[in-house]
């Protein structure tokens, strides 16, 4: 195990400090609207301090209260996707010249190095399947390689859940495992530090904390263990790619269908989507054009439009695909599940349509099935 | 800088004008180096960029060694292949692939092919089938099946007629409607393939069209024994990257621009001709 220090809550500008003082710019939660989110700050006084959130299926409530800590909150509907696979960006830019001659230029490259600052573990792993998506297949996207190449990230251990979170039945946990540079966990009076890199230890040594003693350890482990254990939502498997496969004609989807609005809100929201629309923004002139990215989502009809025909015209088909997807054949395509269980589709889902409630609908005759199967095998 | 989603520039040197709303681009890269490297097979495709407008998926149907040049076949349907048919002979674009899994080539030689298209002109069977033709001792027999609702609808009917001449070569075209002078079969041109005569154990199939016709090919294939691993379909679906990164082109697990579009039928079985995929 590493390394655990203490910092206490009157030393986490310090910490900002260290790490602006190095070159980074910083984004971190903050109340905006009546949610949390992740926006430049300097200052720890811009964090949400006593700041609790309350989720139910299509209600989010962010209220003020005496207690202490800035992460009593679980998350907004925005966190960090933003910052590395922007809503909207260019790609490139074409001028043409009197006789027609056509000049590319790659959009600009010059990723500041950012700091991601009290990222939650769910947003921590959909970002390193975001990774999968833009990085490490077979073809790159040199943009976001290079802002992930430049990002540090402070992680912030949950210690509570929301009831709508299910990162555990998701194959996840409210602590992050990997891909951070430190890791804080909350304890009453500040905080206990891990680092997972070595910029993370330069930037610990540099602060000159004790280590945490037993007791704090103790406590932080705990606080992430009643996160867990909070949680009442589960999925019915971590791989349920079969079980969706051989049940694209059940019932339940015609009874989602009804419900859902096709808003396309739960991709919007949803850490792991990475489905985007390329389009040319031209001059007036006609002589330059911006060629720009910008999400996309299943639920729109131009998603699958070809020639002349929407291959899901139905919502029926939309929710389809997107259920499938995400905990199933994401799995063929990045070899695990394309949800984190971070919930944000069951609070901002204007209908309140729960991930967790249609996917055991579905899967759960075939897994009892299979189960069965497999005890008599 | 290496960027996946960066177009060169290329020059039309030729355009041929193949039938109402459809004509070939003949192309060049204007960076001689580019355009030496440039390597594809048939099956692959280009994302084409019209200044200013958009860019779209097209297939190479050139043969990959004839010459400096490589063309492709645009039908207008829309807003960027309406802008290229305005385009004339020395206009720029901007070009970046070449993009997927062509047809299985290798696998093929030495084996009787069968190529079924339906539907209007289908590029990625013209290119195959180019390059069968121009390789003739490498394959066997050669089956061209080719269907189309409407007997005004068979672009290229001269060429047709000319195939004739090549050995060993068996064509079946048909028209759901036809006019009177209509050569070839009046009727849906599947309904030929239990009269064919395969041989289960050398043939490979390679097909092209709408996805219901496509399904009623591999039924009546499947009627000759012939291995599912041998039949072969090019899919279609919206493209925005081609690189695997928009999400567009999804079919289950597959992302038809880099996975496909040429796929043998058990890799999408599992989802083919499924309503909504
Ligand atoms: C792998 C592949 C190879 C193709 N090869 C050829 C070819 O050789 N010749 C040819 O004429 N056409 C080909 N097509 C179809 C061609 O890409 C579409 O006709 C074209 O995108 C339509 O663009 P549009 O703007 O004129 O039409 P619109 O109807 O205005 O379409 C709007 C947008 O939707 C998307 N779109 C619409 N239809 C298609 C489609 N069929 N496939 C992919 N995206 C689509 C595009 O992003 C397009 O810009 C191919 C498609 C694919 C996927
Ligand atoms: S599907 Fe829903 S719960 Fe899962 S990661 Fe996406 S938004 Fe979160
Ligand atoms: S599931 Fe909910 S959020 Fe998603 S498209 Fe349907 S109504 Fe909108
Ligand atoms: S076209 Fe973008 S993922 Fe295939």
């Amino acid at each position: 195990m590493n390394q655990s220090y203490y910092l206490p809550h009157t030393k986490l500008q310090s910490l900002l400090d260290a790490i602006i003082e190095r070159g980074y710019r910083c984004v971190g939660p903050q109340t905006r609207g009546g949610t949390i989110t992740y926006d430049d700050f300097s200052q720890v006084k811009e964090l949400p301090w006593g700041y609790e959130d309350e989720q139910l299926p299509g209600q989010y409530t962010l209220k003020k209260t005496q207690k202490t800590g800035y992460f009593n909150w679980v998350n907004g509907p925005q966190a960090i996707k933003p910052e590395l696979f922007k809503p909207k960006e260019s790609l490139w830019n074409v001028t043409r010249d009197e006789e027609g001659k056509l000049s590319f230029q790659p959009a600009q490259l010059t990723p500041a190095p950012l700091c991601l600052f009290g990222v939650r573990p769910c947003d921590i792993a959909a970002m390193q399947i975001q990774d999968k998506v833009f990085i490490t297949g077979t073809y790159r996207d040199e943009r976001y390689a290079q802002r992930r190449e430049n990002t540090l990230i402070i992680a912030a251990n949950c210690i509570t859940s929301s009831n709508n979170c299910f990162c555990v039945g998701a194959g996840g946990f409210p602590k992050a495992e990997r891909g951070y540079d430190i890791a804080l966990t909350e304890i009453e009076d500040g905080f206990t530090l891990e680092f997972g890199s070595e910029q993370g230890s330069d930037i610990i040594a540099s602060l000159k904390l004790s280590e945490a003693d037993g007791s704090q350890i103790n406590y932080a482990k705990q606080r992430i263990q009643e996160a867990a254990d909070k949680q009442t939502k589960t999925l019915p498997g971590t791989n349920l790619r079969d079980a969706l496969m051989n049940n694209l004609d059940h019932p339940r989807w015609d009874a989602v269908a009804e419900r859902c609005l096709s808003c396309g809100n739960c991709t919007q929201v949803c850490p792991t989507c990475f489905c985007h629309s390329e389009e040319d923004e031209p001059n007036v002139k006609g002589n330059h054009s911006e060629h720009v990215r910008e999400w996309d989502s299943c639920f729109t009809q131009g998603h699958s439009y070809i020639h002349g025909k929407v291959i899901r015209s139905q919502t029926r088909q939309r929710y389809r695909q997107w259920l499938t997807h995400k905990l199933g054949t994401w799995h063929d395509q990045f070899g695990e599940s394309g949800c984190v269980g971070c919930g944000r589709c069951v609070s901002w889902c204007p209908v309140g349509i729960d991930i967790t409630e249609e996917a055991t609908a579905i899967c759960s005759d075939f897994i009892n099935l299979e189960n069965k199967e497999n005890s008599h095998g | 800088m290496d960027d996946t989603y960066l177009p060169n520039e290329a020059k039309i040197i030729e355009r041929i004008h193949e039938g109402p709303g459809i004509f070939t681009l003949r192309l060049q890269f204007t960076d001689p180096k580019i355009n030496e490297a440039y390597t594809f097979a048939p099956g692959q495709f280009n994302m084409l960029y019209l200044h200013g407008v958009g860019e779209i998926a097209i297939s190479i149907v050139s043969d990959p060694h004839s010459d400096e040049y490589y063309n492709h076949t645009i039908r207008v349907v829309g807003r960027v292949t309406r802008g290229f048919e305005q385009l004339e002979c020395g206009d720029c674009i901007g070009i970046r692939g070449p993009y997927g899994r062509g047809w299985p080539l290798e696998k093929a030689k030495g084996k009787d092919v069968v190529v079924i298209t339906g539907g209007l002109g289908c590029a990625p069977v013209v290119s195959v089938f180019n390059y069968i033709i121009n390789r003739r001792s490498e394959f066997g027999t050669i089956s061209l099946m080719q269907g189309v609702k409407h007997s005004s609808d068979l672009i290229f009917r001269e060429r047709f007629q000319r195939l004739k001449d090549i050995p060993n070569i068996k064509i079946y075209v048909g028209a759901d409607k036809s006019d009177m002078h209509w050569p070839w079969y009046k009727g849906r041109v599947l309904d030929l393939v239990p009269k064919m005569e395969l041989n289960p154990d050398n043939t490979i199939a390679f097909m092209c069209g709408p996805e219901m016709m496509m399904k009623a090919a591999v039924e009546a294939l499947a009627e000759h024994n012939i291995d599912e691993t041998d039949l072969y379909l090019n899919m279609e679906r919206n493209m925005h990257c081609a690189v695997g990164h928009c999400g567009h082109c999804q079919y289950g697990g597959q992302f038809i621009c880099k996975d496909g579009p040429v796929f043998s039928y058990p890799e999408i079985k599992e989802l083919f001709a499924k309503e909504g995929f």
